[in-house]
Order: structure tokens, then C-alpha cells, then sequence
């Protein structure tokens, strides 16, 4: 049917500025989230002991850092309109390569690194892009292929090691805040800024609205979608380090385990749609931190981590159907 | 499977052979790879070895018929693997109330929860992606907190019964195997030959259109999604069983990607409206075959083994793509006109 | 024809918050009669027909069914009561067979329940047949044609014993041969007593096979006629609420303006491309603009795709600009200063959540960027010029575009080619699906466009278009040049002339962009 969206816009623009503030709109939106992370916060200094302690908030940080970091990345996938599920075998290779490294000195470490596990962002990239394999396949594929190479390079076994510059990154602190949070914030910014205020933040956006059109535009589809797959490899090679050193080991088993889905589950929950279009970058962020004051605060109340889990899905769907409804 | 009457001509060898060879490509793969199994192989082809490979697979199978209904409607369901357990759980809670209770509560359950995936999916618009993964979270949560993190036994009374459903054999061939077959048989005929099947093509092909043509999309998606719960709680009986009439907490993990690469090897898109579920026998027994001939060559030690499926999938997924990119070439030239008078 | 009244929708009111649609509206139409309804963008006759066919509810008002007093909860309830569309964008499930597109959700039944092929294939059959239509049944829609495919659309309205149907723009994806069939099952259809509401923009069409017409304007009931006592000029008048001397204006033949001394922007020379271009050569010049004109499959826009770069020729010569070049890519093409407008902004223009600024600015970011940081300030100057030099009606420069109407999203489309100063701007069907009021906007701005040095290809399947916009107007036909017309002889008839003149029957029908997508 022909264009029939109706044009109060046109026929009523004093109705439409009435309508443009919340209760419906952007700002609901944008302080939902950390509205509801407050009230936790509230909560649990009420209720729990020791929550306020400022090693607490520390931890909490700490805990949700590698995530956030992994999930920085998926938003930028997933607002293209991808997926990427091998993060979390990307953790586990990058931990790996990281263990074979350690004779270097820790920027060798850290880039070799970090460049291996970029690598295998390319060939997802190139593959999705040039090939034109849908995401969810390619990185399923990578994904349990990948989780296996690491397993076969280390033939099962954890990996121990002492090396304190290496370690420094899990396990440091610059003025009281942990190593990793800082990184995390340090990213996040970077993303931001980038994603808001240069261009390749609104390819991506129009990418992941309709890449027909963004191609026609002239905007090199393939050659952002490599970069944002690369991205996204190279942040789960950094969250892979941080857990490796703040281990002192690598465990080619457990690293990452399950992390493709509780970043998944902050992208969605910090705003940015699984169809595609803008990337919220601090709404990720926060949805990292919400999933982790939730297990905190089931931690801190002795309430098995199974619990937290059920909490978790019906906070996902919850987020979700509130975005919905908002637009 | 294509009875005399078939509902569509779409692929004669000589008419277009690069899409017989995306719908049949995997089918093809699998022959060679027999082929070349029985020849290097002395123990391959030997009647144990084969049943063997259908009874580890049977599972997975019928988890990847359930998901290729669910694909077919270009849906997508995270949850089956957690549902699959709660079924095995929670039949062997209930066991001591009787076979009865012990399969039928279960499979109402994981029904019941099939039926919120759809609803929600349905009804409140939300993306299968994510509606599933969180059912998959909670209800994997759910049952960590009910078990304990422990290993549910069958009671006592019923667990031979258990034991020889999900163990036994008739005329040879393992329950499972049969069950497993009996069912591709059933959803091949429902998709092919019920209005319930067609329908499902319908919503994957063009939703829209096919909610203009009058069919409740909403109650079939809800239907659909009902039916892989049912499905999914059933296997999980049939795997506790398997196990000796134990049903452990971490069953079905990661079954649900499983089960996807079978669907997608076997041809169905991910994009809905074409395939079948012959597509996803064949996609079960080409990840089985590859595995055992893995086993058989002995060689390679188990960490390789995930490696190879990745690879596998991936080499699967690229050469169809590859194959479609021409088909689509191919097309262009042979379109079908009409005929001036 | 008969007089005898199948529907009769009186003082029909329907609000949506803050906009009254429709008010008071009526609409009438006998049995067996084709009746045209039309009028601009906005003026209501999608939501008439959303409330005829149960997709939307009027809030006051009435409609008589043969007499009965009916209202529509659900598009379902309007089929099953004998009233069917045809949509425009083709509404079928791609791949499942002919037999099952029409016969989705009733399939004929064997006794156990099963589906009875057998009987479904033979009824397709049948349908199609007696429209006058013969193909195989079993075979997925999508590998028909999309002339076809609307058939089937049809098809399954007969079978489902409709006695109205509403065919939306139904000749938008068709050439001048598949209208004609079409044509004719509208004939056979009349025969059979069925109604058929035609809405369309296409004013030759609408003279050509409707009894009478309705006109909507603001909402509002304009009037209905039979349309033999209504000339063109009143119509367009009608619908846009101008005079007719106004309203002629629109039709005229533009000013032949010879442009042979100026500079050739491109030229084409046997150039090459898949199956639709097969040899293509054509010169451009400064400040000319070029209308394309050819039956659907003729390969116009993918002649045009390969100027822009969307796809590389397989032989042949491009020359621009003088120099001999081939571009990689759409983005190649656009540094170079070559745009293209494409026909389907739905899916390749608009980027529908970014706002009418980021749109524009789109194609040329780096333009408004320095360092890669997006200035907001100079994206707004230039916007903000471009909004009020092509009249696009919004509040301000944020708004989403798909909240605009087709109109304004094609000039903010256009917009988004201009802002990149191109020396060469391809137009593929700029006005489909927008009124005549826009239709016109754009028209004059064309005329500016070139009148200030832009050379502008320009695609059409309306002749109007081409002959009131073009200053040279050359014909393809199976992927090569057949002729070219100048001055005077840019006539509709010479139009067609050229085309059944040259080339033979063995071209295909199948829609440029229609053909079958895996």
C-alpha cells in the first residue's frame, strides 16, 4: 500500500511537540537503566552486610569488567546487525597464545596477543562479508572449533605461570581502582566517542538500519563489518588476558564460558536492538553492571548462583519488552 | 519422501543442477563420505558400527527435528537443551508417583514453557533470539536450584522401565533409533501433507502475506514452539533413561547449536520458508559419521574433535553459500514468462 | 456494466490522535463497474480502503455490502465477505507453488484430513485457465515473473469468490504488454459482474479501463464521475484543488533546447552487463537531461547500475568525463561525482531511524566531518538550505524519515544525491507512488538541476514523465539502443512506435527488479 503513515508531523506539528517528552521516548529510556541499578544499590545497602564497603563496589566492577569488555564489542557486531558467538572461545585462544608468549616482554604479550586473536575476527569478518554466511553460522562454527584448538594447544590442562608485569593487568591497581576497570572505562569511552561523534559510528548505524541503502550510499559495508568483527575479537582477546593474569593461569576449559550470552544479554539490555541500527555503548555497560550487582547480590545473600540466573532471563525479557514499548 | 502427488516440481537434476545440489549437497556428502568410510575403514560398515551411530545420534535428532519446524518458521529456539533436561529431571522427581506421572507431567511442562516462548514471541513481538535464551537461562537456572547441582535418580521401581525405554531394543534396533525414525517419518508427512505443515513454509516465507491470506500466524507460532517444548522434554526422558535412569542437571547443554548446524547443514535457511526435515537427518548423520570416523581412526585425541565439527559446519555453510550466489545467477536467465497470444 | 449497487460506504470519519483522516467520506460502486479512486498523497484513500478491507475501523460512518450493514473486524472477515486486494507490493509467499499461494488455509481436503493435491494443482489450474493464463502450477511463485505473481494474486481472489476486488497500484511493477493482460482479466472479471476498485496514479490506465471515478482531497469527498465526463486537466484540477490551466501545465512537452555543444559529461560505447545489457551506447551532455525510456526488462536501471558502480560491466567502454573508466564501487562512482537515485527507496534509499539530517548527509559524510569527527553545525547549514529549497514539509531537520510521506522522502533522497554536487545524476523513477502535487515539486526541480549545469539520466515508465522532462529521449529494448528522439518527435506514439518496431518477441517480461531473488 502506498506511504499511509499518518503525517501528524505535517497536518499537527503543535500535537507532535506535546507528545515528545516522556512518558514515552528517549528519556525513559536512557535512565532506566541506571534507575534500576540504584535501586539495587539502595537495596542491597540496606539489606546486605558489608555492601557498602568500597572494596565491594570495586569488586563489582572488577567481576562485570571482562564482560563489559566482550559485550562492548558484540554491541558494535550486533548494531551492524550480526552476531557473534565465538567471543568466548576467542577469550580462551587469546588466553592460550598469551601462555606461550610469556618469555617476551608484556607488550609482545599483550600485541601478539592480540593480534592472533584479531586474525580470527578477520576471517569471521571475511567470511560473513565476502562469502555471505550468515554471523550466527560462521561463529557457531568458530565458536566450537575454536574452544577446541584451545583445548587441543593446551590438551586439556591449566595452564600456571608467574609473571608479575602480566599478572599486573588482572591483578593491579592504579589509586585504588583495579587495573581492568580502568580499561574497561578507557574502552568504553574510546567506543563512545567514536560511536557518537565520528563517522564510523554512523555507518554502523546506518548499516545495521538498511545495508542495502548504506551500500548504495557508498559506505564500504564489507570493510566495516570486518573492522567490527575484528573489534570484537580483539576486546575478547583483552578480556581473555585480564582473567588469564588475574588467574595466573590459563584454563582453556572454563575461560569465557557462557560470556557470548551474558553479553548478548547486556546489549540487549542496554538498548541496542538484535535487528540492527544504533549502538548504546554505556547502555551496554550498564547492563554488564546490572547483571553484576544482581550476582553480587545473591552472592552477598547466600542465595545459590542458580536463582540469580532465573532473575537474569526474566531482567533480559523484562528490558527488552520495555524497549518495545517505548518505541 | 515425495509421494506421487507432490505439492511442487522444484528439483530435477538436469532442470537446474546447482540448486539439486544445495537441496541435495549435504545428502551427496554423506554418501561419499560412507563410501569412503567403508573402504578405509574395515569395522565401518558392519551392522554394530551403524546402529552405533544412529543410536548416538537419535537424540540430538529428534531435538533437531523440533528445531527444524522452528527454523522453518524463521524462528530460532535457544531453549531446547534446558527444556531437554527439565524433562529428564523432572521425571525422575517424579517417578515415584508412577510411569505415568513420571512421562506425562514433564512433557506438559516443557509443552507449557514451549507455549510462553511462542506466546511471548508472538504476542508481545519480541525476537526468538532472545525470548529462547532467556528461557534457556531460567529454566537452566531452575533446574540447578531444584536439583541441587545433583544427579536426579529414578526411583527405584521404575527405573528398569526408564532403562529399557531409553535403552532397549526391538528386533534389534535400539527404541531410541525407532523413535527417532518414526518421528522424521510423522513430521515429514505433517509438513509435506497437513495444512498444519504448509503453514509453517507459509509464516517462514513471507509472514505478512500469509497473515493477509487469513492464517492465525500467532496461534501456529505458539503452536510450533509448543510442540519442539513437548518434543525436547520427551528426549530428555528418553536420555535419562539412556543413562541409566539418571537425569543430570547439565544435560542437553549446548544441544540447541547442535542441533542448529544440523538444520543448516541439511539445507534448511536460516531465513525460513525452504527445507525439510530429511535435510536435518541427513545433517544428524553427517556430524554423526564424521565423529565416528574421528573415533575410528583413533588417532587424533578427543580435544580435535570440536575442531572438526567447527570446521565441518563451516566448509558446509561456505560451499552452500557459494552455491546459492550462483543459483541466484542462474535464475536471472531462466525466468519463467507469459506467453503472448 | 450494470447500475445495480454492491457498496455504498456513506460519511465515513475516521481520526487518528491528532489527524482527522477521513471526513465524512462515501464512496459507491455498482456491480461489474471498475471505478478509480484516487487523489494525492494524504488525501485518505489508503485508509478508505484499510477500513473497506478490515484493516482499519471507521469511528463514524457506514458500509452497505449488498444491502447488508457490514463492518470489518479483521482483513480476514472482508475476504470471506467477497472483498479482496491486490496489493502493490506483491503479496505472496515466494517460495511454495502457485496452487498453494491461492489456495493457503482452504486447501481441498482427501477424507483422513490430508491435503488433496491432486484436486488443489487441478483447481489452480482451472482458475488460471479461465483468466486466460496457462502455466504449470506445481512450480514456486517466485519463479515467475512479477506480471505473474500478480495473477496468482488475482487468482486466489476468484477462487475465494470475491465480488470486489481493490487492486492498489497494481501496474507499477508491470510493462505496457503485461498491463495489457491485465487489462484483460479486468475485462473478464467485469463479465462475471465483479467490481474492482482501481487505485492508481497513472491517469491513461485510469481513462483507459475505469467507469467512473472518485476523487479525495484533504480527507475530504471530492466528487465522483463517470469518467468520460471528466477530462484530464479537470481530474488532476480536482485533485489538487488548483486550476486547470495549472493542472496543463503538468502535461506540457518540455522546450526543446538543443545541447550539442556542450561538453559530453559520459558516453557509453557497446557496453555490456549479465543478461539485461547486452549493447548500450548513448552520449550524455552538460546540462542535459536524458530521459531513459524501454518496457520493463529493456535494462535500463541495470544500465544504470553499471554507470554508478553498483555493478561492472562485462564489456564495452564507459568514458567519463574523458576518461575511460570503470567504477568499483558505488562509493568509487560517487567520488568521481556520479549519483544515482534509486527506484525503490524503501529498501535502498532511506535509512528509516536516522533523522532527515543524517540522511542527507549520508553519502558524503566525510564532507561534514573533519578528522573523522561529524560537525552537527555544518551538517545543519547545508540541510537545513536543502529543506527549504525542495519544500520538505517537517517540523524540523531531526525528524525520523520514515515518518515522512513518500513525497518528502524521495526529496530528501534527492537531497542526499544533490549534497554531493555531482556532475551526473541518474533518476530511476523518481515519482513512483507520489502524488501529483510532489510529482510536480520534483519535476521543476529537475528542470532547475539542469538548467544550472547537471546532467541528468533520467528513467521512467511513464512517457508523460519522460517527454514533459527530457530534452533528448532515447529507447532500449532487450539491453540495447533502438532509437532516439528529439524536438518534436517526443510523442508518446513515436515512444511506442520505436519500441514495436525494433526487436522481437523473445524479450522478456520479466520486471527488471522483479526477477526471481534467492
Amino acid at each position: 500500500m502506498q506511504e499511509s503513515n499518518v503525517k501528524t508531523t505535517q497536518i499537527n506539528p503543535h500535537l507532535e511537540k506535546k507528545f515528545r517528552y516522556p512518558l514515552n521516548g528517549e528519556m525513559v529510556k536512557s535512565f532506566s537503566l541506571p534507575i534500576v541499578i540504584l535501586i539495587l544499590f539502595l537495596f542491597n545497602s540496606i539489606f546486605t552486610d558489608n555492601f557498602l564497603a568500597a572494596t565491594t563496589m570495586w569488586n563489582i566492577l572488577l567481576h562485570v569488567s571482562t564482560t563489559a569488555l566482550v559485550a562492548i564489542g558484540m554491541t558494535l557486531v550486533i548494531a551492524t546487525g550480526g552476531i557473534d558467538l565465538s567471543v568466548g572461545a576467542v577469550m580462551a585462544i587469546g588466553a592460550v597464545v598469551s601462555t606461550f608468549l610469556l618469555d617476551y616482554n608484556i607488550f609482545v604479550i599483550i600485541l601478539g596477543t592480540i593480534i592472533i586473536c584479531a586474525l580470527i575476527g578477520l576471517f569471521n569478518g571475511a567470511i560473513i562479508s565476502y562469502i555471505g554466511v550468515q554471523p550466527i553460522v560462521v561463529t557457531l562454527a568458530i565458536m566450537i572449533a575454536g574452544r577446541g584448538i584451545a583445548q587441543v594447544l593446551t590438551d586439556g590442562y591449566l595452564v600456571s605461570f608467574s609473571n608479575p608485569s602480566y599478572e599486573w593487568i588482572g591483578k593491579g591497581k592504579i589509586m585504588e581502582i583495579p587495573v581492568p576497570v580502568i580499561l574497561m572505562f578507557l574502552v568504553a569511552i574510546t567506543a563512545f566517542i567514536i560511536i557518537r561523534y565520528m563517522t564510523f559510528g554512523r555507518y554502523i548505524e546506518a548499516i545495521g538500519d538498511n545495508e542495502q541503502a548504506a551500500e548504495l550510499a557508498g559506505i564500504n559495508v564489507k570493510k566495516i563489518k570486518m573492522i567490527v568483527y575484528i573489534a570484537a575479537a580483539v576486546l575478547a582477546a583483552l578480556a581473555g588476558m585480564i582473567e588469564t593474569a588475574r588467574m595466573a593461569a590459563a584454563d582453556a576449559t572454563r575461560i569465557g564460558e557462557l560470556i557470548e550470552l551474558d553479553a548478548i544479554a547486556a546489549v540487549v539490555v542496554g538498548g541496542t536492538l538484535m535487528t540492527g541500527g544504533k549502538p548504546f555503548i554505556w547502555g551496554t555497560v550498564f547492563g554488564a553492571i546490572l547483571m553484576g550487582i544482581i550476582s553480587t547480590t545473591f552472592n552477598m545473600n547466600n542465595i545459590p548462583y542458580s536463582y540469580s540466573l532465573i532473575i537474569k532471563a526474566v531482567i533480559i525479557v523484562g528490558a527488552i519488552y520495555l524497549q518495545r514499548a517505548n518505541k | 519422501m515425495k509421494s506421487a502427488a507432490s505439492h511442487q516440481t522444484n528439483n530435477k537434476l538436469f532442470r537446474n543442477p546447482v540448486m539439486f545440489i544445495q537441496k541435495q549437497g549435504a545428502f551427496i556428502a554423506l554418501i561419499l563420505l560412507i563410501i569412503f568410510a567403508s573402504i578405509k575403514y574395515d569395522n565401518f560398515l558392519t551392522s554394530v558400527n551403524i546402529i552405533n551411530i544412529l543410536k548416538q545420534n537419535s537424540m540430538i535428532g529428534l531435538v533437531a527435528i523440533g528445531m527444524t519446524f522452528v527454523i522453518l518458521m524463521k524462528g530460532i529456539d535457544l531453549s531446547v537443551g534446558s527444556l531437554l533436561a527439565l524433562g529428564g529431571v523432572m521425571a525422575a522427581s517424579l517417578s515415584s508417583y508412577g510411569i505415568l506421572a513420571a512421562l506425562l507431567v514433564p512433557i506438559l511442562i516443557t509443552t507449557f514453557l514451549g507455549c510462553i516462548n511462542g506466546w511471548i514471541i508472538a504476542k508481545l513481538k519480541m525476537e526468538p533470539f532472545i525470548v529462547t535464551l532467556a528461557m534457556m537461562i531460567g529454566v537452566r537456572g531452575f533446574i540447578y536450584v531444584f536439583t541441587e547441582e545433583k544427579t536426579v535418580s529414578v526411583a527405584v521401581q521404575h527405573k528398569q522401565f526408564f532403562i529399557d525405554l531409553g535403552n532397549g531394543a526391538f528386533i534389534g534396533i535400539p527404541n531410541s533409533v525407532w523413535i527417532f525414525v518414526i518421528t522424521l517419518a510423522l513430521a515429514s508427512f505433517i509438513l509435506h501433507q497437513t495444512k498444519f505443515g504448509r503453514n509453517v513454509y507459509a509464516i517462514g516465507g513471507n509472514e505478512d502475506a500469509t497473515r493477509l491470506m487469513g492464517i492465525r500466524v500467532d496461534r501456529m507460532k505458539i503452536m510450533v514452539y509448543a510442540l519442539n517444548g513437548a518434543l525436547a522434554g520427551f528426549t530428555g526422558i528418553l536420555l535419562a533413561g539412556r543413562l541409566g535412569g539418571a537425569a543430570q542437571p547439565v544435560a542437553g547443554n549446548a544441544w540447541e547449536l547442535d542441533a542448529i548446524a544440523a538444520v543448516v547443514i541439511g539445507g534448511t535457511l536460516l531465513v525460513g520458508g525452504r527445507g525439510g526435515v530429511f535435510g536435518t537427518f541427513v545433517g544428524v548423520m553427517l556430524l554423526g559419521v564424521v565423529l565416528n570416523v574421528i573415533n575410528l581412526q583413533g588417532t587424533l585425541d578427543s580435544w580435535w574433535q570440536p575442531v572438526i565439527r567447527g570446521a565441518f559446519l563451516l566448509a558446509i555453510v561456505i560451499i552452500q553459500a557459494q552455491l546459492m550466489k550462483q543459483q541466484s545467477v542462474f535464475k536471472k536467465k531462466k525466468i519463467e514468462h507469459m506467453q503472448p497470444r | 456494466m450494470g447500475t445495480e449497487q454492491l457498496l455504498k460506504m456513506e460519511n465515513i470519519v475516521k481520526t487518528f490522535p491528532g489527524v482527522k483522516a477521513l471526513k465524512g467520506v462515501e464512496l459507491e460502486i455498482n456491480k461489474g463497474e471498475v471505478h478509480a479512486l484516487m487523489g494525492e498523497n494524504g488525501a485518505g484513500k489508503s485508509t478508505l480502503i484499510k477500513i473497506l478491507t478490515g484493516v482499519y475501523h471507521h469511528n463514524e460512518g457506514s458500509i452497505l455490502l449488498d444491502g447488508q450493514n457490514v463492518t470489518f473486524k479483521t482483513p480476514i472477515e472482508a475476504q470471506l465477505a467477497g472483498i479482496s486486494t491486490i496489493y502493490q507490493e506483491v503479496s505472496l509467499i515466494p517460495y511454495l507453488s502457485v496452487t498453494e499461494n491461492i489456495f493457503v488455509g482452504r486447501e481441498p481436503k482427501t477424507r483422513i484430513g490430508t491435503i488433496d493435491w491432486k484436486k488443489a494443482h487441478k483447481d489452480a489450474a482451472e482458475v488460471l485457465n479461465n483468466m486466460g493464463i496457462s502455466i504449470d502450477v506445481k512450480k514456486p511463485v517466485n519463479t515467475y515473473s512479477t506480471a505473474l505473481q500478480q495473477m496468482v494474486s488475482i487468482a486466489r481472489a476468484i477462487s475465494m469468490k470475491a465480488k470486489l476486488v481493490v487492486m492498489d497500484e497494481p501496474t507499477s511493477s508491470l510493462d505496457d504488454k503485461e498491463v495489457e493482460v491485465l487489462f484483460n482479466v479486468i475485462q473478464k472479471l467485469k463479465q462475471e459482474n465483479v467490481s474492482i476498485i482501481f487505485v492508481s496514479h497513472r491517469l491513461d490506465e485510469i481513462y483507459k479501463v475505469c467507469d467512473r471515478i472518485t476523487i479525495l482531497r484533504d480527507g475530504s469527498f471530492v466528487g465522483t464521475w463517470p469518467i468520460s465526463e471528466l477530462s484530464q486537466n479537470q481530474l488532476i484540477a480536482s485533485m489538487i484543488g488548483k486550476s486547470e490551466t495549472e493542472a496543463a501545465q503538468l502535461m506540457k512537452m518540455k522546450e526543446a533546447v538543443n545541447k550539442s555543444d556542450e561538453k559530453i559529461v559520459i558516453s557509453l560505447k557497446n557496453v555490456k552487463q549479465g543478461t539485461r545489457v547486452t549493447d548500450v551506447s548513448f552520449e550524455l551532455r552538460k546540462g542535459e537531461v536524458l530521459g531513459l525510456a524501454g518496457l520493463l526488462g529493456s535494462g535500463r536501471t541495470e544500465t544504470a547500475k553499471v554507470i554508478a558502480g553498483v555493478s561492472s560491466p562485462d564489456g564495452g567502454k564507459l568514458t567519463y568525463q574523458e576518461n575511460e573508466i570503470q567504477f568499483q564501487s558505488p562509493g568509487h562512482a560517487i567520488k568521481s561525482g556520479v549519483a544515482m537515485c534509486t527506484e525503490n527507496r524503501k529498501t535502498e534509499g532511506i535509512i528509516p531511524n536516522m533523522s532527515i539530517r543524517e540522511n542527507i548527509t549520508l553519502a558524503n559524510l566525510k564532507d561534514f566531518s573533519t578528522f573523522g569527527f561529524v560537525s552537527k553545525k555544518k551538517q545543519d547549514k547545508v540541510v537545513n538550505e536543502f529543506i527549504k529549497r525542495m519544500g520538505i514539509k517537517t517540523p524540523n531537520a531531526e525528524q525520523k524519515i520514515k515518518n515522512l510521506s513518500g513525497g518528502n522522502q524521495q526529496k530528501v533522497l534527492l537531497a542526499r544525491w544533490l549534497a554531493l554536487n555531482p556532475s551526473l545524476l541518474i533518476l530511476d523513477e523518481p515519482t513512483r507512488g507520489i502524488d501529483v502535487g510532489a510529482k510536480s515539486e520534483i519535476h521543476s526541480l529537475i528542470d532547475e538541476l539542469s538548467k544550472e549545469g547537471l546532467s541528468i539520466l533520467l528513467i521512467s515508465s511513464e512517457f508523460d514523465e519522460l517527454i514533459h522532462n527530457s530534452d533528448r529521449i532515447i529507447v532500449l529494448r532487450e539491453g540495447r539502443k533502438i532509437g532516439e528522439l528529439t524536438g518534436e518527435k517526443r510523442t508518446q506514439d513515436n515512444i511506442m512506435k520505436v519500441i514495436v518496431e525494433n526487436g522481437h518477441s523473445s524479450e522478456s517480461y520479466g520486471g527488471e527488479d522483479q526477477y526471481a531473488r534467492i
